[in-house]
Protein backbone atom coordinates (compact mmCIF):
# COMPACT_ATOMS: atom_id res chain seq x y z
CA UNK A 1 0.00 0.00 0.00
CA UNK A 2 1.46 3.64 -1.25
CA UNK A 3 0.13 6.55 0.81
CA UNK A 4 0.57 9.67 -0.09
CA UNK A 5 -0.47 13.32 1.07
CA UNK A 6 0.96 15.96 -0.86
CA UNK A 7 0.29 19.71 -0.05
CA UNK A 8 2.76 22.29 -1.81
CA UNK A 9 2.45 25.65 -3.94
CA UNK A 10 4.41 27.23 -6.27
CA UNK A 11 3.05 31.08 -7.40
CA UNK A 12 0.22 30.23 -9.71
CA UNK A 13 0.36 26.09 -8.57
CA UNK A 14 -0.60 24.13 -6.11
CA UNK A 15 -0.76 20.96 -5.30
CA UNK A 16 -3.13 19.62 -2.51
CA UNK A 17 -3.41 15.57 -2.74
CA UNK A 18 -4.64 12.66 -0.50
CA UNK A 19 -3.59 9.00 -2.47
CA UNK A 20 -3.94 5.38 -1.06
CA UNK A 21 -2.46 3.70 -3.95
CA UNK A 22 -2.13 -0.42 -4.37
CA UNK A 23 1.42 -1.69 -3.55
CA UNK A 24 1.28 -3.78 -6.71
CA UNK A 25 0.83 -3.35 -10.60
CA UNK A 26 1.12 -0.16 -11.95
CA UNK A 27 -0.68 3.15 -10.84
CA UNK A 28 -1.00 5.41 -13.76
CA UNK A 29 -0.74 9.63 -13.04
CA UNK A 30 -2.63 10.68 -15.66
CA UNK A 31 -3.37 14.55 -16.68
CA UNK A 32 -2.36 17.20 -19.03
CA UNK A 33 0.80 18.97 -18.34
CA UNK A 34 0.45 21.47 -15.73
CA UNK A 35 -1.53 19.27 -13.77
CA UNK A 36 1.05 18.20 -10.99
CA UNK A 37 1.92 14.58 -12.16
CA UNK A 38 5.81 15.15 -12.39
CA UNK A 39 5.42 17.11 -9.10
CA UNK A 40 3.47 14.46 -7.31
CA UNK A 41 6.12 12.29 -8.00
CA UNK A 42 9.29 14.11 -7.76
CA UNK A 43 8.13 14.78 -3.65
CA UNK A 44 7.50 10.73 -3.66
CA UNK A 45 11.24 10.53 -4.78
CA UNK A 46 12.13 13.54 -2.94
CA UNK A 47 13.57 15.20 -5.29
CA UNK A 48 11.38 18.04 -4.33
CA UNK A 49 10.19 18.62 -0.42
CA UNK A 50 6.44 19.00 0.08
CA UNK A 51 5.56 21.68 2.46
CA UNK A 52 3.60 19.50 4.22
CA UNK A 53 3.85 15.65 3.12
CA UNK A 54 2.81 11.91 4.38
CA UNK A 55 4.74 9.66 2.35
CA UNK A 56 4.22 5.86 3.36
CA UNK A 57 5.86 3.27 1.10
CA UNK A 58 4.09 -0.46 2.25
CA UNK A 59 5.73 0.10 6.00
CA UNK A 60 8.58 2.73 5.12
CA UNK A 61 8.14 6.29 5.95
CA UNK A 62 9.56 8.19 3.47
CA UNK A 63 8.34 11.44 4.81
CA UNK A 64 5.81 12.62 7.45
CA UNK A 65 5.87 16.40 7.86
CA UNK A 66 4.32 16.57 11.19
CA UNK A 67 7.04 14.57 12.66
CA UNK A 68 10.17 16.66 10.85
CA UNK A 69 10.92 13.01 8.78
CA UNK A 70 11.85 13.85 5.65
CA UNK A 71 14.44 10.33 3.82
CA UNK A 72 16.90 12.35 1.47
CA UNK A 73 16.45 10.51 -1.82
CA UNK A 74 19.33 8.08 -1.73
CA UNK A 75 17.96 6.75 1.21
CA UNK A 76 14.77 5.67 -0.66
CA UNK A 77 14.90 2.61 -2.22
CA UNK A 78 13.05 3.83 -5.43
CA UNK A 79 14.10 3.13 -8.90
CA UNK A 80 13.39 6.59 -11.16
CA UNK A 81 13.01 6.86 -15.05
CA UNK A 82 13.44 10.17 -16.37
CA UNK A 83 11.40 11.42 -19.26
CA UNK A 84 14.98 11.99 -21.17
CA UNK A 85 16.81 8.86 -20.04
CA UNK A 86 19.55 10.80 -18.74
CA UNK A 87 22.59 8.61 -18.59
CA UNK A 88 25.54 9.10 -17.56
CA UNK A 89 28.09 10.15 -20.43
CA UNK A 90 31.46 9.75 -18.65
CA UNK A 91 30.21 6.10 -18.11
CA UNK A 92 29.90 3.03 -20.66
CA UNK A 93 26.41 1.53 -20.72
CA UNK A 94 27.86 -1.23 -17.98
CA UNK A 95 29.18 1.40 -16.14
CA UNK A 96 25.90 3.49 -16.11
CA UNK A 97 24.05 0.03 -15.37
CA UNK A 98 26.24 -0.45 -12.32
CA UNK A 99 26.12 2.23 -10.89
CA UNK A 100 23.04 2.09 -8.83
CA UNK A 101 23.78 -1.73 -8.97
CA UNK A 102 26.75 -1.42 -6.65
CA UNK A 103 25.82 0.75 -4.08
CA UNK A 104 23.19 -1.74 -3.16
CA UNK A 105 24.22 -4.28 -0.42
CA UNK A 106 24.12 -7.85 -2.16
CA UNK A 107 21.73 -8.67 0.73
CA UNK A 108 19.54 -7.09 -0.48
CA UNK A 109 20.07 -7.38 -4.17
CA UNK A 110 16.53 -8.77 -6.21
CA UNK A 111 17.58 -7.84 -9.74
CA UNK A 112 20.31 -9.17 -11.00
CA UNK A 113 22.67 -7.59 -14.33
CA UNK A 114 21.55 -10.95 -16.19
CA UNK A 115 17.93 -10.69 -15.63
CA UNK A 116 17.33 -6.85 -16.23
CA UNK A 117 19.99 -7.13 -19.45
CA UNK A 118 17.66 -9.33 -20.30
CA UNK A 119 14.19 -8.52 -19.60
CA UNK A 120 15.40 -4.69 -21.48
CA UNK A 121 16.73 -6.63 -24.53
CA UNK A 122 19.67 -4.40 -23.94
CA UNK A 123 22.47 -7.35 -23.59
CA UNK A 124 24.21 -6.54 -26.66
CA UNK A 125 24.96 -2.69 -25.55
CA UNK A 126 26.43 -2.78 -22.38
CA UNK A 127 30.39 -2.00 -24.31
CA UNK A 128 28.88 0.72 -26.22
CA UNK A 129 28.62 4.57 -25.42
CA UNK A 130 25.61 6.02 -23.98
CA UNK A 131 26.04 8.96 -26.93
CA UNK A 132 26.37 6.13 -30.13
CA UNK A 133 22.53 5.22 -28.74
CA UNK A 134 19.24 5.64 -30.20
CA UNK A 135 16.67 7.03 -27.83
CA UNK A 136 14.68 4.26 -27.47
CA UNK A 137 18.08 2.12 -26.25
CA UNK A 138 19.04 5.07 -24.20
CA UNK A 139 16.14 4.57 -22.44
CA UNK A 140 16.17 0.89 -21.93
CA UNK A 141 18.92 1.26 -20.26
CA UNK A 142 17.78 3.82 -18.44
CA UNK A 143 14.75 1.30 -16.98
CA UNK A 144 17.34 -1.43 -16.37
CA UNK A 145 19.73 0.97 -14.59
CA UNK A 146 16.59 1.63 -12.38
CA UNK A 147 15.29 -2.16 -12.14
CA UNK A 148 18.95 -2.67 -11.00
CA UNK A 149 18.65 -0.68 -7.17
CA UNK A 150 16.16 -3.55 -6.42
CA UNK A 151 13.47 -0.73 -5.92
CA UNK A 152 10.73 -1.32 -3.19
CA UNK A 153 8.76 1.43 -5.51
CA UNK A 154 9.67 2.36 -9.27
CA UNK A 155 8.87 5.81 -10.85
CA UNK A 156 8.46 6.35 -14.50
CA UNK A 157 8.46 10.30 -15.55
CA UNK A 158 6.80 9.54 -19.17
CA UNK A 159 9.47 8.04 -20.18
CA UNK A 160 7.94 7.52 -23.15
CA UNK A 161 7.11 11.21 -24.32
CA UNK A 162 10.56 11.91 -25.77
CA UNK A 163 10.60 8.99 -27.92
CA UNK A 164 8.59 8.51 -31.91
CA UNK A 165 5.84 6.30 -32.21
CA UNK A 166 8.71 4.16 -33.73
CA UNK A 167 10.70 3.96 -30.43
CA UNK A 168 7.65 3.74 -28.22
CA UNK A 169 6.68 0.58 -29.80
CA UNK A 170 9.92 -0.63 -29.72
CA UNK A 171 9.84 0.15 -25.51
CA UNK A 172 6.19 -0.76 -24.80
CA UNK A 173 6.70 -4.80 -24.82
CA UNK A 174 9.71 -4.25 -22.75
CA UNK A 175 7.19 -1.90 -20.45
CA UNK A 176 4.72 -4.87 -20.35
CA UNK A 177 6.87 -7.92 -19.62
CA UNK A 178 8.13 -5.80 -16.48
CA UNK A 179 4.63 -5.38 -15.31
CA UNK A 180 4.00 -8.82 -16.09
CA UNK A 181 7.30 -10.31 -14.99
CA UNK A 182 8.58 -8.19 -11.52
CA UNK A 183 6.83 -7.94 -8.23
CA UNK A 184 7.63 -4.61 -8.32
CA UNK A 185 4.93 -1.41 -7.63
CA UNK A 186 5.31 0.60 -10.63
CA UNK A 187 3.69 4.90 -10.39
CA UNK A 188 3.86 6.06 -14.44
CA UNK A 189 3.21 9.57 -14.98
CA UNK A 190 1.66 9.99 -18.32
CA UNK A 191 -0.27 11.84 -21.11
CA UNK A 192 -0.83 9.48 -23.21
CA UNK A 193 -4.11 7.67 -22.93
CA UNK A 194 -2.99 4.80 -24.97
CA UNK A 195 -0.11 4.02 -22.47
CA UNK A 196 -2.49 4.48 -19.84
CA UNK A 197 -4.63 1.83 -21.59
CA UNK A 198 -2.06 -0.62 -22.04
CA UNK A 199 0.08 -0.83 -18.66
CA UNK A 200 -2.12 0.67 -16.01
CA UNK A 201 -4.01 -1.89 -13.53
CA UNK A 202 -4.89 1.51 -11.30
CA UNK A 203 -5.27 5.13 -12.48
CA UNK A 204 -5.03 8.41 -11.01
CA UNK A 205 -6.61 11.28 -12.94
CA UNK A 206 -4.83 14.38 -12.15
CA UNK A 207 -6.08 18.45 -12.79
CA UNK A 208 -4.84 21.23 -11.79
CA UNK A 209 -3.03 19.65 -8.92
CA UNK A 210 -6.00 17.81 -7.59
CA UNK A 211 -6.67 13.57 -8.30
CA UNK A 212 -10.28 14.03 -9.40
CA UNK A 213 -10.36 10.24 -9.27
CA UNK A 214 -8.50 7.00 -7.97
CA UNK A 215 -9.74 3.82 -8.62
CA UNK A 216 -8.91 0.24 -11.18
CA UNK A 217 -8.53 1.26 -14.75
CA UNK A 218 -11.38 -0.39 -16.12
CA UNK A 219 -14.07 1.18 -13.92
CA UNK A 220 -12.25 4.59 -13.96
CA UNK A 221 -11.83 4.99 -17.69
CA UNK A 222 -15.46 3.80 -17.89
CA UNK A 223 -16.61 6.44 -15.20
CA UNK A 224 -18.80 9.37 -16.80
CA UNK A 225 -18.46 11.95 -14.32
CA UNK A 226 -14.70 12.57 -15.43
CA UNK A 227 -13.26 14.37 -17.96
CA UNK A 228 -11.98 11.52 -19.49
CA UNK A 229 -15.02 10.83 -21.07
CA UNK A 230 -15.59 13.33 -22.99
CA UNK A 231 -12.55 12.68 -25.03
CA UNK A 232 -12.79 11.65 -28.62
CA UNK A 233 -10.27 8.66 -27.14
CA UNK A 234 -13.35 7.77 -24.46
CA UNK A 235 -13.41 4.45 -24.09
CA UNK A 236 -13.17 0.76 -21.71
CA UNK A 237 -9.58 -1.55 -20.83
CA UNK A 238 -11.31 -5.01 -20.75
CA UNK A 239 -8.52 -7.59 -19.43
CA UNK A 240 -9.70 -10.95 -20.47
CA UNK A 241 -8.57 -14.56 -20.32
CA UNK A 242 -8.46 -16.64 -23.54
CA UNK A 243 -10.45 -19.40 -23.24
CA UNK A 244 -10.95 -20.73 -27.32
CA UNK A 245 -8.89 -20.30 -30.03
CA UNK A 246 -10.25 -20.46 -33.98
CA UNK A 247 -7.23 -21.07 -35.67
CA UNK A 248 -9.26 -21.94 -38.90
CA UNK A 249 -10.37 -18.15 -38.77
CA UNK A 250 -7.78 -17.11 -36.05
CA UNK A 251 -9.73 -15.96 -33.94
CA UNK A 252 -9.40 -15.58 -29.75
CA UNK A 253 -12.09 -15.58 -27.87
CA UNK A 254 -11.72 -13.34 -25.03
CA UNK A 255 -13.95 -14.49 -21.48
CA UNK A 256 -14.80 -11.24 -19.71
CA UNK A 257 -13.65 -11.07 -16.13
CA UNK A 258 -16.09 -13.09 -13.54
CA UNK A 259 -18.82 -13.96 -16.26
CA UNK A 260 -20.13 -15.96 -18.89
CA UNK A 261 -20.04 -13.64 -21.90
CA UNK A 262 -16.91 -13.37 -24.14
CA UNK A 263 -15.99 -10.97 -27.31
CA UNK A 264 -13.87 -12.59 -30.39
CA UNK A 265 -10.68 -10.49 -31.58
CA UNK A 266 -8.61 -10.99 -34.77
CA UNK A 267 -5.40 -12.68 -33.12
CA UNK A 268 -2.54 -14.57 -33.46
CA UNK A 269 -2.88 -18.10 -31.49
CA UNK A 270 -2.63 -17.58 -27.73
CA UNK A 271 -2.76 -20.39 -24.98
CA UNK A 272 -5.47 -20.73 -23.40
CA UNK A 273 -6.95 -18.60 -19.56
CA UNK A 274 -3.52 -16.06 -20.80
CA UNK A 275 -5.08 -12.23 -19.72
CA UNK A 276 -4.82 -10.18 -22.61
CA UNK A 277 -6.01 -6.69 -22.31
CA UNK A 278 -8.05 -4.91 -24.82
CA UNK A 279 -9.25 -1.16 -25.30
CA UNK A 280 -13.11 -0.74 -26.66
CA UNK A 281 -13.56 3.16 -27.82
CA UNK A 282 -16.84 4.76 -26.94
CA UNK A 283 -17.27 5.57 -30.71
CA UNK A 284 -17.06 1.86 -31.76
CA UNK A 285 -19.83 0.46 -29.93
CA UNK A 286 -23.30 1.11 -31.02
CA UNK A 287 -26.41 -0.12 -29.44
CA UNK A 288 -29.70 -1.73 -30.67
CA UNK A 289 -32.84 -3.22 -29.09
CA UNK A 290 -32.62 -6.96 -31.03
CA UNK A 291 -29.43 -9.01 -30.51
CA UNK A 292 -30.09 -11.76 -33.12
CA UNK A 293 -29.25 -9.69 -36.20
CA UNK A 294 -27.57 -10.93 -39.44
CA UNK A 295 -24.05 -8.24 -39.23
CA UNK A 296 -20.49 -8.32 -39.74
CA UNK A 297 -19.93 -7.71 -36.68
CA UNK A 298 -18.87 -10.11 -34.63
CA UNK A 299 -18.90 -9.51 -31.13
CA UNK A 300 -22.93 -8.31 -29.48
CA UNK A 301 -23.03 -8.72 -25.72
CA UNK A 302 -26.44 -8.04 -23.60
CA UNK A 303 -25.99 -4.71 -21.57
CA UNK A 304 -27.81 -2.66 -19.38
CA UNK A 305 -28.11 0.78 -19.47
CA UNK A 306 -26.55 2.70 -15.96
CA UNK A 307 -26.46 6.07 -16.92
CA UNK A 308 -25.59 8.72 -19.95
CA UNK A 309 -24.18 11.88 -20.13
CA UNK A 310 -23.80 14.28 -23.47
CA UNK A 311 -20.49 14.17 -25.33
CA UNK A 312 -18.73 17.47 -25.89
CA UNK A 313 -20.77 18.02 -29.14
CA UNK A 314 -24.75 18.62 -28.84
CA UNK A 315 -25.20 15.89 -31.48
CA UNK A 316 -24.01 12.98 -29.60
CA UNK A 317 -24.41 11.40 -26.01
CA UNK A 318 -21.99 8.77 -24.17
CA UNK A 319 -23.74 6.12 -22.53
CA UNK A 320 -22.70 4.02 -19.59
CA UNK A 321 -23.56 0.43 -19.94
CA UNK A 322 -22.95 -2.86 -17.79
CA UNK A 323 -22.03 -6.16 -19.23
CA UNK A 324 -22.60 -8.07 -16.88
CA UNK A 325 -20.07 -6.51 -14.29
CA UNK A 326 -17.95 -5.24 -17.21
CA UNK A 327 -18.43 -1.67 -17.61
CA UNK A 328 -18.52 -0.44 -21.56
CA UNK A 329 -18.85 3.00 -23.17
CA UNK A 330 -21.00 3.88 -26.36
CA UNK A 331 -20.95 7.10 -27.89
CA UNK A 332 -24.14 7.21 -30.05
CA UNK A 333 -25.98 9.93 -31.51
CA UNK A 334 -28.97 12.15 -29.51
CA UNK A 335 -31.03 10.89 -32.36
CA UNK A 336 -31.00 7.11 -31.84
CA UNK A 337 -30.39 7.68 -27.99
CA UNK A 338 -34.69 8.81 -28.65
CA UNK A 339 -35.55 6.64 -31.53
CA UNK A 340 -34.03 3.66 -29.42
CA UNK A 341 -35.75 5.55 -26.09
CA UNK A 342 -32.82 4.42 -23.80
CA UNK A 343 -33.29 5.12 -20.63
CA UNK A 344 -31.12 3.93 -17.18
CA UNK A 345 -31.68 -0.06 -16.48
CA UNK A 346 -32.34 -1.19 -19.83
CA UNK A 347 -31.93 -4.34 -21.32
CA UNK A 348 -29.92 -3.70 -24.61
CA UNK A 349 -27.63 -5.17 -27.48
CA UNK A 350 -24.44 -3.76 -27.68
CA UNK A 351 -22.57 -3.88 -30.95
CA UNK A 352 -18.70 -3.93 -30.90
CA UNK A 353 -17.24 -2.60 -34.36
CA UNK A 354 -13.89 -3.02 -32.77
CA UNK A 355 -11.52 -4.60 -30.28
CA UNK A 356 -8.04 -3.11 -29.85
CA UNK A 357 -6.09 -5.56 -28.73
CA UNK A 358 -2.79 -3.73 -26.53
CA UNK A 359 -1.16 -6.95 -25.09
CA UNK B 1 75.26 29.60 -19.13
CA UNK B 2 73.29 32.99 -19.59
CA UNK B 3 71.00 32.41 -16.26
CA UNK B 4 72.74 33.53 -13.25
CA UNK B 5 71.65 31.45 -9.73
CA UNK B 6 69.58 34.16 -8.67
CA UNK B 7 67.44 33.55 -11.86
CA UNK B 8 67.35 29.75 -11.12
CA UNK B 9 66.24 30.79 -7.58
CA UNK B 10 63.53 32.88 -8.94
CA UNK B 11 61.85 30.31 -11.31
CA UNK B 12 61.98 27.75 -8.83
CA UNK B 13 60.32 30.24 -6.31
CA UNK B 14 57.80 30.85 -8.83
CA UNK B 15 56.65 27.43 -9.75
CA UNK B 16 56.19 26.74 -5.60
CA UNK B 17 54.63 29.83 -5.62
CA UNK B 18 52.32 29.11 -8.72
CA UNK B 19 52.17 25.28 -7.87
CA UNK B 20 50.89 25.64 -4.02
CA UNK B 21 48.63 28.68 -5.31
CA UNK B 22 46.70 26.31 -7.60
CA UNK B 23 46.70 23.25 -5.37
CA UNK B 24 44.97 25.57 -2.43
CA UNK B 25 42.40 27.31 -5.18
CA UNK B 26 41.70 24.37 -6.51
CA UNK B 27 40.88 23.13 -2.68
CA UNK B 28 38.92 26.74 -1.95
CA UNK B 29 37.73 27.57 -5.19
CA UNK B 30 35.55 24.24 -5.91
CA UNK B 31 33.36 24.56 -3.34
CA UNK B 32 32.67 28.71 -4.07
CA UNK B 33 31.89 27.45 -8.13
CA UNK B 34 29.82 25.03 -7.08
CA UNK B 35 27.97 26.77 -4.54
CA UNK B 36 27.82 30.29 -6.77
CA UNK B 37 26.66 27.65 -9.79
CA UNK B 38 23.85 26.04 -7.47
CA UNK B 39 22.37 28.34 -5.24
CA UNK B 40 19.51 30.75 -5.48
CA UNK B 41 20.43 33.02 -2.67
CA UNK B 42 20.45 37.17 -3.06
CA UNK B 43 24.35 36.67 -1.88
CA UNK B 44 25.39 35.03 -5.31
CA UNK B 45 25.87 38.00 -7.13
CA UNK B 46 27.88 40.18 -3.91
CA UNK B 47 30.35 37.16 -3.94
CA UNK B 48 30.42 36.39 -7.85
CA UNK B 49 31.68 40.55 -8.16
CA UNK B 50 33.84 39.89 -5.08
CA UNK B 51 35.72 36.94 -6.98
CA UNK B 52 36.03 38.64 -10.24
CA UNK B 53 37.47 41.84 -8.52
CA UNK B 54 40.99 40.84 -9.39
CA UNK B 55 40.14 40.61 -13.12
CA UNK B 56 39.34 44.79 -12.95
CA UNK B 57 41.31 45.37 -10.10
CA UNK B 58 44.94 47.07 -10.67
CA UNK B 59 47.19 44.78 -8.79
CA UNK B 60 48.47 47.50 -6.91
CA UNK B 61 45.70 47.80 -5.13
CA UNK B 62 45.21 44.50 -3.73
CA UNK B 63 47.97 44.71 -2.88
CA UNK B 64 47.89 47.82 -0.95
CA UNK B 65 44.83 46.78 0.85
CA UNK B 66 46.72 43.35 1.40
CA UNK B 67 49.60 45.22 2.81
CA UNK B 68 47.48 46.99 4.92
CA UNK B 69 45.78 43.89 6.52
CA UNK B 70 48.79 41.91 6.78
CA UNK B 71 50.89 44.24 8.17
CA UNK B 72 51.06 44.59 12.05
CA UNK B 73 48.17 46.77 12.24
CA UNK B 74 46.39 44.88 10.29
CA UNK B 75 43.23 42.71 11.00
CA UNK B 76 45.21 39.60 10.19
CA UNK B 77 48.59 41.04 11.00
CA UNK B 78 47.29 41.23 14.52
CA UNK B 79 45.79 37.46 14.14
CA UNK B 80 48.70 36.11 13.15
CA UNK B 81 51.10 38.21 15.27
CA UNK B 82 48.93 36.73 18.39
CA UNK B 83 48.98 33.56 16.80
CA UNK B 84 53.39 34.14 17.20
CA UNK B 85 53.26 33.89 13.63
CA UNK B 86 54.69 37.57 13.55
CA UNK B 87 53.58 39.12 10.38
CA UNK B 88 52.86 37.31 6.93
CA UNK B 89 54.28 40.98 4.99
CA UNK B 90 57.74 39.98 2.86
CA UNK B 91 57.42 36.25 3.86
CA UNK B 92 56.92 33.62 1.11
CA UNK B 93 53.32 32.96 2.60
CA UNK B 94 51.99 36.45 2.86
CA UNK B 95 52.54 36.36 -1.25
CA UNK B 96 50.65 32.75 -1.29
CA UNK B 97 47.84 34.65 0.00
CA UNK B 98 48.09 37.46 -2.05
CA UNK B 99 48.09 35.07 -5.22
CA UNK B 100 44.84 32.99 -4.50
CA UNK B 101 43.05 36.40 -3.88
CA UNK B 102 44.82 37.65 -7.59
CA UNK B 103 44.08 34.18 -8.95
CA UNK B 104 40.88 33.35 -7.80
CA UNK B 105 38.58 34.47 -10.98
CA UNK B 106 40.80 32.16 -12.67
CA UNK B 107 40.15 29.01 -11.09
CA UNK B 108 36.56 29.94 -10.00
CA UNK B 109 34.90 31.22 -12.94
CA UNK B 110 35.64 27.95 -15.03
CA UNK B 111 34.81 25.54 -12.79
CA UNK B 112 31.40 27.60 -12.02
CA UNK B 113 30.53 27.54 -15.85
CA UNK B 114 31.42 23.42 -16.24
CA UNK B 115 29.36 23.17 -13.06
CA UNK B 116 26.35 25.10 -14.53
CA UNK B 117 27.09 23.22 -17.91
CA UNK B 118 26.59 20.05 -16.04
CA UNK B 119 22.72 21.06 -14.16
CA UNK B 120 20.92 19.19 -12.04
CA UNK B 121 19.50 16.59 -13.32
CA UNK B 122 23.10 13.85 -13.15
CA UNK B 123 22.76 14.89 -9.66
CA UNK B 124 19.14 14.03 -9.13
CA UNK B 125 20.09 10.58 -11.33
CA UNK B 126 23.04 9.55 -9.02
CA UNK B 127 20.37 10.33 -5.91
CA UNK B 128 17.77 7.58 -7.47
CA UNK B 129 20.69 5.44 -7.70
CA UNK B 130 21.44 6.08 -3.95
CA UNK B 131 24.90 7.54 -4.14
CA UNK B 132 24.99 10.38 -1.44
CA UNK B 133 26.27 13.94 -2.24
CA UNK B 134 29.80 13.20 -1.74
CA UNK B 135 29.71 10.13 -3.42
CA UNK B 136 27.88 12.15 -6.13
CA UNK B 137 30.49 14.63 -6.36
CA UNK B 138 33.35 12.22 -6.57
CA UNK B 139 31.62 10.02 -9.05
CA UNK B 140 29.57 12.21 -11.11
CA UNK B 141 30.47 16.08 -10.87
CA UNK B 142 34.11 15.59 -10.91
CA UNK B 143 34.66 13.73 -14.12
CA UNK B 144 31.82 15.38 -15.81
CA UNK B 145 33.56 18.89 -14.56
CA UNK B 146 36.93 17.54 -15.41
CA UNK B 147 37.70 20.01 -18.37
CA UNK B 148 36.82 22.73 -16.10
CA UNK B 149 39.40 21.70 -13.66
CA UNK B 150 41.83 21.35 -16.21
CA UNK B 151 41.11 24.71 -17.61
CA UNK B 152 40.94 26.08 -14.26
CA UNK B 153 44.42 24.56 -12.81
CA UNK B 154 46.31 26.03 -15.99
CA UNK B 155 44.78 29.23 -15.82
CA UNK B 156 45.19 29.92 -12.23
CA UNK B 157 48.82 28.36 -12.41
CA UNK B 158 50.13 30.22 -15.44
CA UNK B 159 48.45 33.63 -14.36
CA UNK B 160 50.10 33.10 -10.53
CA UNK B 161 53.31 33.20 -12.83
CA UNK B 162 52.79 36.61 -14.65
CA UNK B 163 51.87 37.84 -11.23
CA UNK B 164 53.98 41.16 -10.46
CA UNK B 165 51.77 44.15 -8.68
CA UNK B 166 50.64 42.21 -5.69
CA UNK B 167 54.05 40.87 -5.04
CA UNK B 168 55.99 44.30 -5.60
CA UNK B 169 53.51 45.95 -3.08
CA UNK B 170 53.48 42.63 -0.23
CA UNK B 171 56.29 41.09 -0.74
CA UNK B 172 58.98 43.43 -1.83
CA UNK B 173 62.00 41.94 -3.54
CA UNK B 174 63.67 39.44 -0.65
CA UNK B 175 65.83 36.49 -2.71
CA UNK B 176 64.53 33.46 -2.36
CA UNK B 177 61.58 33.95 -0.55
CA UNK B 178 60.03 36.84 -2.57
CA UNK B 179 61.90 37.33 -5.61
CA UNK B 180 59.89 35.61 -8.43
CA UNK B 181 60.67 35.93 -12.18
CA UNK B 182 58.37 38.63 -12.58
CA UNK B 183 60.21 40.77 -10.41
CA UNK B 184 63.76 39.63 -11.15
CA UNK B 185 63.15 40.88 -14.78
CA UNK B 186 62.44 44.10 -13.27
CA UNK B 187 65.65 44.65 -11.52
CA UNK B 188 67.48 43.47 -14.56
CA UNK B 189 66.25 45.95 -16.06
CA UNK B 190 66.63 48.84 -13.85
CA UNK B 191 70.09 47.73 -13.59
CA UNK B 192 70.62 47.75 -17.32
CA UNK B 193 71.16 43.83 -17.78
CA UNK B 194 69.11 43.81 -20.81
CA UNK B 195 70.77 40.57 -21.77
CA UNK B 196 69.31 38.77 -18.48
CA UNK B 197 66.25 40.40 -18.91
CA UNK B 198 66.10 39.23 -22.66
CA UNK B 199 66.37 35.67 -21.76
CA UNK B 200 63.92 35.61 -18.62
CA UNK B 201 61.52 37.43 -20.56
CA UNK B 202 61.46 35.16 -23.31
CA UNK B 203 61.43 31.77 -21.34
CA UNK B 204 58.30 33.49 -19.82
CA UNK B 205 56.86 34.27 -22.96
CA UNK B 206 57.67 30.96 -24.49
CA UNK B 207 56.00 29.63 -21.44
CA UNK B 208 53.09 31.28 -21.05
CA UNK B 209 52.02 30.77 -25.18
CA UNK B 210 52.55 27.31 -24.56
CA UNK B 211 50.69 27.25 -21.89
CA UNK B 212 47.78 28.49 -23.91
CA UNK B 213 48.54 27.01 -26.91
CA UNK B 214 47.69 23.74 -24.50
CA UNK B 215 45.02 25.14 -23.21
CA UNK B 216 43.11 25.84 -26.22
CA UNK B 217 44.08 22.92 -28.42
CA UNK B 218 43.04 20.44 -25.76
CA UNK B 219 39.58 21.95 -26.05
CA UNK B 220 37.56 19.91 -28.65
CA UNK B 221 34.69 20.50 -27.14
CA UNK B 222 33.38 23.67 -26.24
CA UNK B 223 32.21 22.28 -22.48
CA UNK B 224 35.01 23.93 -20.77
CA UNK B 225 34.02 26.91 -21.45
CA UNK B 226 30.10 27.11 -22.03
Amino acid sequence: MIQTRLKLSYSGFALDIDLQLPGRGVTALYGHSGSGKTTCLRCIAGLEQAGQGFIQINDEVWQDSDKRIFVPPHKRALGYVFQEASLFHHLSVRANLEFGLKRIPRQQRRVDMAHATELLGIGHLLDRNPQNLSGGERQRIGIARALLTSPKLLLMDEPLAALDTQRKNEILPYLQRLHDELDIPVLYVSHSQDEVARLADHLVLLSNGKALASGAIGETLARLDLPLALGDDAGVVIEGHVSAYDADYQLLTLQLPDTDLSIRVAHAPMTKGQALRCKVQARDVSLSLQGVEQSSILNRLPVTVISEIGADNAAHVLIRLNAAGTPLLARITRYSRDQLGVHPGQQLWAQIKAVAVLA
Amino acid sequence: MTLSSADYSAIWLTLKLASLTTVILLIIGTPIALWLSRTQSWLRGPVGAIVALPLVLPPTVIGFYLLLALGPNGWIGHFTQSLGLGTLTFSFAGLVIGSVLYSMPFVVQPLQNAFSAIGTRPLEVAATLRANPWDTFFSVIVPLARPGFITAAILGFAHTVGEFGVVLMIGGNIPDKTRVVSVQIYDHVEAMEYAQAHWLAGAMLVFSFAVLLALYSSRKTKAAWS
